[in-house]
């Protein structure tokens, strides 16, 4: 069903939480978090097992260094299905997960048997989590009920691992249809069975279409799942994903999560950053707290 | 598997205070500003100015008695020949330097202006001040552009202006109220709210930087009384005034017949239209602005709220969840949403409409902030259902943040409910519909329809009433029309 | 024989029907040479309160009709006083020492005054209303509607041109009128109802009271149902006496004073700037985005 939108008051909602003057304490509390919430990503055509190994490696241990409390380790690793078996071998008893990306991301553009063939091969190798694209020409085009029963089918083809549904709102343009792809995504996984919480996430894009997450479309996103949560009782999880680099903006987003779903959301189980070079910032936003002293680019590793 | 992070951590993540750290100054006497001087009061009286939000005292204010006024008003008829003879381009000239002064001082009025009168500094850093410089940048423009503004007639000055305003917006209403005036060459005389003098003395200070002919404004703190014998006086020739509809009223009879020009900005009771089809989620959040903003001290306020009724339960939950999220507190700090309630006399106000909400029959809804200052004004915001029309706080401006909920069925129901008030000030409309949006909003008795949104001002928007909400129109164009006599007419 | 001539007693006219004022009083009018000329009735608070509640009624389809056909309806009426030109000339002759020329002078810029205000039904707004330019995402204009009642308070003199130029103004946008008419010379605002009522215009919209007009400035200006009040010509006790009055309820007055050259001066009398203070401006946001 469709929900009217307004979007000039979605963005001054999005804009009044980056208002937020997170100091202190609460900053390095927030930081951590958001470390703890980042599925660190990497989906090149160019990436190798040495480079996966190596982004495992850094997603266990942000920093090597002495810090107390130490600091946490990320969600998941994110990567192409072809090296799920890499990561879930370097990440091995870590409590990271895999997260691997399937059904023919990013355009999803294949036959529906190939993209849950797709599925299934990546759950084989031993991804815990199933990001999938939903299919936007259907969505586009008015076929709503093509692209829900294709998301009950991939939720099936997941069997225990998590799935994670990119709705890619870049392409869906306005903030109507990112709400309309929102119900309608929640409700499909929703048909195929009960929803522990985490066990779905909404996602906004592959980070391969510009514009890829923005806090508006986010807002729009978390207040589909705050109806859904009070018609139900059940938790979605939200991931926000590209475009989120800075520190700064990871916390903003946490403010939008914390006044919007309410402190329940604020755990990895329920909320992620689809994010690759966030982590580097976070830790010299954290380095910064630390130590008082800004750290060059150069003194982290990369991911 | 689900994410089991060994680190993760549980502890619930909270703001820590986030005070705005700059000190500003301010002198233990603040003088009159008058012909282009601080000066002593001849009254020889004054009076405390305090911080509500910690009941500290901030200044001793100057009370402006007889002499003080007539002082002014000689200083304001003395500048008034120069001024208004000086080209349009000169005039503004002298209000874009203002309002690059202000912008420029922006963060010293907005600490000041939270620390005098309770608004929290958000509010005050992102809204008050650079609107008021906006208000400046705007009108100086217009300085040499007046007679495009009144086709088939010769704009000229009306003269000396007594200008009276309040203590909600205390720098905003200085600009409202002087941009327009001095950009169409007349002088004028400021009386500044009680309670809220020091940011309208330190706009006096801008005026000694940007080098305004000496009287041009000048500025008179005090006490109703001030206000009065200014209002009164002989050699004044425009009263404008904001504040509320009873002293309104007062200022029209003592005017009455003197040819004296009267704008009037005064009280309301808008109401807030929520149709059943609209962007609930986003109008939740206009109906929380439209309340809450600057503690209900607003007199456009949206205090009285219609909600088509099958939608009446979803709304409630979602203003409920949205009233938990606000928070109340310390001005300064920048997380703060509502700051203190402006004076102890307004507290008791605003208190006594809840509990006559209460005992008529109403149920509240209202935040409980665990832990509020122990000194100074505050007032958890609340709203009430199950509120009928004849209720005291459906019907009275309370001027603080208390909000009645209401229900319709139908627009036309709507409207006239809406309509069902001597007020006349502002109305919201949320409908994702154009046609019906446009059909209620031209129905609606009011100045400013916020059709989707609310509490939203902007120089080059006309602000101000019908009915007993006042007459006259600030910003915009039509912000000149009260400045002006129009010869040929 | 001389043939007795009938000395006509007129009416008022109060939503749509000419009546007699409920006082039963009546005002003798004179002619110049000092003879009853006929009689006018000498309306009352009561026949005011009567006309304020038919104006009332008559509002709000009077201002929801279009501008163009608010135009026509004041063309029509135009059209017939044009018509009828030779009986005001001596209606306006009756008490008033004047020329003949000069009474029919004041006719034609009577005729032509309702002819100016016709024109200005659906283009004032576009003269004082605008769009607004403002700093964010919306879309943000700012319209002239109609207030309500407007009570008018005729100049003794001219006695129709005053009338007509003063009740213009605010009928042309919608509001709807109560006037009471020129205490000097009531014999054209008496007959002016009948041009009213044949000219379409729609029963309430417009009201001519004649009497006393001192007898009814507290009650015009205490009545919280008038929006607001136009006149010309008031002693400075009377517009202290009308502008406090209407206070209470923050009526809108308009004090003016015309010359005798300006009542004739279409461009003074129907400037925009008299339309302007009995209209409301209305400034409307809208969100701009998709």
């Amino acid at each position: 069903m469709r929900k009217p939108i307004d979007t000039v008051m979605v963005e001054q909602r999005a804009t009044s939480f980056t208002r937020r003057s997170i100091k202190t304490e609460s900053k390095q509390q927030g930081l951590r978090l958001a470390l703890s919430m980042i599925d660190l990503t990497t989906l090149e055509g160019k990436d190798s097992p040495e480079k996966v190994r190596s982004l495992c490696h850094k997603a266990i241990t942000p920093w090597e260094c002495e810090i107390e409390p130490p600091l946490p380790s990320v969600a998941a690793v994110c990567v192409y299905p072809s090296l799920v078996q890499v990561a879930k071998r370097a990440l091995e008893g870590s409590g990271v997960s895999v997260a691997s990306v399937a059904t023919g991301f990013p355009s999803g553009q294949y036959p529906i048997a190939v993209r849950l063939n797709d599925v299934v091969e990546a759950v084989k190798s031993g991804a815990d989590e199933i990001d999938m694209v939903i299919n936007r020409g259907a969505f586009l085009s008015g076929c709503t009920e093509e692209v829900a029963d294709e998301i009950a089918q991939v939720r099936v083809a997941c069997g225990k691992s998590h799935l994670k549904i990119i709705l890619e709102t870049g392409e869906l343009e306005t903030l109507e249809n990112v709400r309309i792809a929102s119900d309608l995504a929640i409700r499909a996984a929703a048909s195929t069975g009960p929803i522990n919480d985490g066990e779905v996430f909404i996602k906004t894009s592959t980070g391969k279409v510009s514009p890829a997450a923005t806090m508006p479309v986010t807002l729009v996103m978390l207040e589909a799942i705050r109806d859904y949560y009070e018609e139900t009782g059940v938790r979605i999880g939200m991931k926000p994903a590209g475009g989120i680099k800075t520190a700064k903006q990871a916390l903003h987003y946490l403010v939008m999560v914390k006044e919007t779903l309410g402190d329940d959301w604020l755990t990895p189980n329920l909320f992620r950053f689809g994010a690759s070079s966030l982590t580097n910032d976070v830790l010299r936003q954290i380095r910064k707290q630390q130590t008082g002293s800004y750290a060059a680019t150069y003194d982290f590793s990369e991911a | 598997m689900a994410t089991t992070n060994k680190n993760q951590n549980t502890a619930k993540w909270e703001y820590s205070p986030a005070l705005e750290s700059t000190k500003v100054t301010i002198e233990s006497k603040s003088k009159l500003f008058i012909g282009g001087k601080f000066v002593s009061p001849k009254s020889r009286s004054w009076f405390a100015t305090v911080n509500p939000a910690t009941e500290a005292k901030l200044a001793d204010v100057a009370c402006a008695g007889k002499a003080d006024v007539e002082a002014a008003v000689k200083a304001a008829k003395t500048a008034l020949p120069k001024w208004s003879r000086l080209s349009g381009t000169e005039r503004a000239k002298y209000l874009y330097r203002v309002a690059r002064r202000i912008q420029e001082r922006a963060r010293e009025f907005a600490i000041l202006e939270t620390i005098d009168g309770g608004k929290p500094i958000k509010e005050s850093r992102d809204i008050d001040i650079p609107l008021a410089a906006q208000h400046f940048f705007y009108y100086a423009g217009w300085a040499d552009k007046l007679a495009y503004a009144f086709p088939g007639s010769t704009p000229a000055p009306v003269g000396v202006c007594a200008q009276i305003i309040p203590w909600n917006f205390p720098l905003l209403m200085a600009a409202w109220k002087l941009a327009p005036a001095l950009a169409c060459g007349n002088t004028c005389i400021l009386k500044p709210a009680e309670t809220t003098s020091l940011t309208a003395l330190r706009l006096g200070e801008v005026f000694q930087e940007v080098g305004l002919p000496e009287g041009v404004v000048n500025i008179l703190t005090g006490e109703g009384d001030t206000g009065r014998l200014l209002a009164q006086h002989n050699a004044v020739n425009k009263v404008a005034f904001t504040g509320s509809t009873e002293v309104g009223k007062l200022l029209m009879r003592e005017t009455a017949g003197t040819g004296k020009k009267l704008t009037l900005e005064l009280g309301g009771k808008s109401a807030n239209i929520l149709f059943a089809d609209a962007a609930i989620d986003q109008a939740v959040e206009g109906i929380v602005a439209g309340i809450y903003f600057n503690q209900g001290h607003v007199c456009c306020a949206g205090s009285r709220l219609f909600v088509e009724e099958p939608i009446l339960e979803e709304v409630i939950y979602k203003l409920k969840q949205r009233l938990g999220t606000l928070r109340v507190g310390d001005p300064l700090d920048k997380n703060t949403d509502l700051g203190a309630i402006n004076s102890r006399s307004q507290l008791k106000v605003v208190e006594g409409y809840i509990r006559s909400g209460v005992k008529e029959g109403a149920q509240l809804h209202q935040l409980t902030t665990k832990r509020l200052p122990s000194k100074g004004f505050w007032c958890n915001p609340c709203f009430f259902t199950d509120v009928q029309p004849s209720h005291t706080i459906a019907r009275e401006e309370i001027f603080g943040p208390v909000l009645s909920v209401m229900t319709f069925r139908t627009p036309e129901e709507a409207i006239s409910r809406a309509n069902n008030s001597p007020y006349g000030l502002a109305a919201g409309v949320w409908t994702d519909k154009g046609a019906k949006i446009f059909e209620v909003a031209k129905k609606l008795d009011a100045g400013i329809v916020w059709c989707n949104t609310y509490n939203k001002f902007d120089a080059s928007s006309p602000f101000g009433g019908f009915k007993e909400s006042g007459f006259g129109r600030e910003g915009g164009m039509h912000g000149l029309r009260p400045y002006v006599r129009l010869g040929g007419v | 024989m001389s043939r007795l001539t009938i000395a006509k007693t007129y009416k008022m006219y109060i939503g749509g029907k000419f009546v007699r004022t409920e006082s039963g009083r009546s005002i003798v009018v004179e002619n110049t040479k000092g003879e009853i000329a006929a009689h006018t009735c000498h309306g009352s608070r009561k026949d005011f309160r009567g006309a304020v509640e038919s104006a009332s009624n008559a509002f709000t389809s009077w201002s929801g009709i279009t501008g163009y056909l608010r135009g026509q309806i004041l063309y029509r009426m135009a059209e017939m006083l044009e018509g009828r030109r030779e009986e005001f000339a001596a209606a306006i002759l009756t008490t008033q020492k004047i020329t003949p020329a000069k009474a029919k002078k004041e006719v034609d810029a009577s005729v032509d005054c309702l002819v100016r205000f016709a024109g200005w039904t659906d283009k004032y707004h576009q003269v004082l209303g605008c769009s607004n330019a403002v700093a964010s995402d919306y879309y943000n204009f700012t319209v002239p509607q109609p207030q309500g009642v407007v009570a008018v308070i005729a100049p003794p003199a001219p006695s129709l041109l005053g009338l007509v130029a003063l009740l213009g103004a605010p009928l042309c946008t919608g509001n709807t009128i109560v006037a009471v008419g020129s205490d000097l010379n009531p014999v054209p605002t008496a007959i002016l109802g009948e041009i009213c009522q044949t000219s379409d215009i729609p029963a309430g919209v417009i009201n001519l009271i004649t009497g006393k007009q001192s007898e009814l400035f507290e009650q015009i200006a205490s009545h919280r149902q008038v929006a607001g009040i136009y006149s010309a010509a008031l002693s400075k006790k009377n517009r202290i006496l009308v502008e406090a009055s209407s206070a209470d309820s923050l009526k809108r007055v308009r004090f003016n004073t015309f010359s005798d050259e300006d009542w004739y001066d279409g461009d003074t009398v129907a400037s925009p700037w008299n339309i302007e203070p009995f209209v409301e401006m209305k400034t409307i946001w809208h969100p701009s985005a998709c």
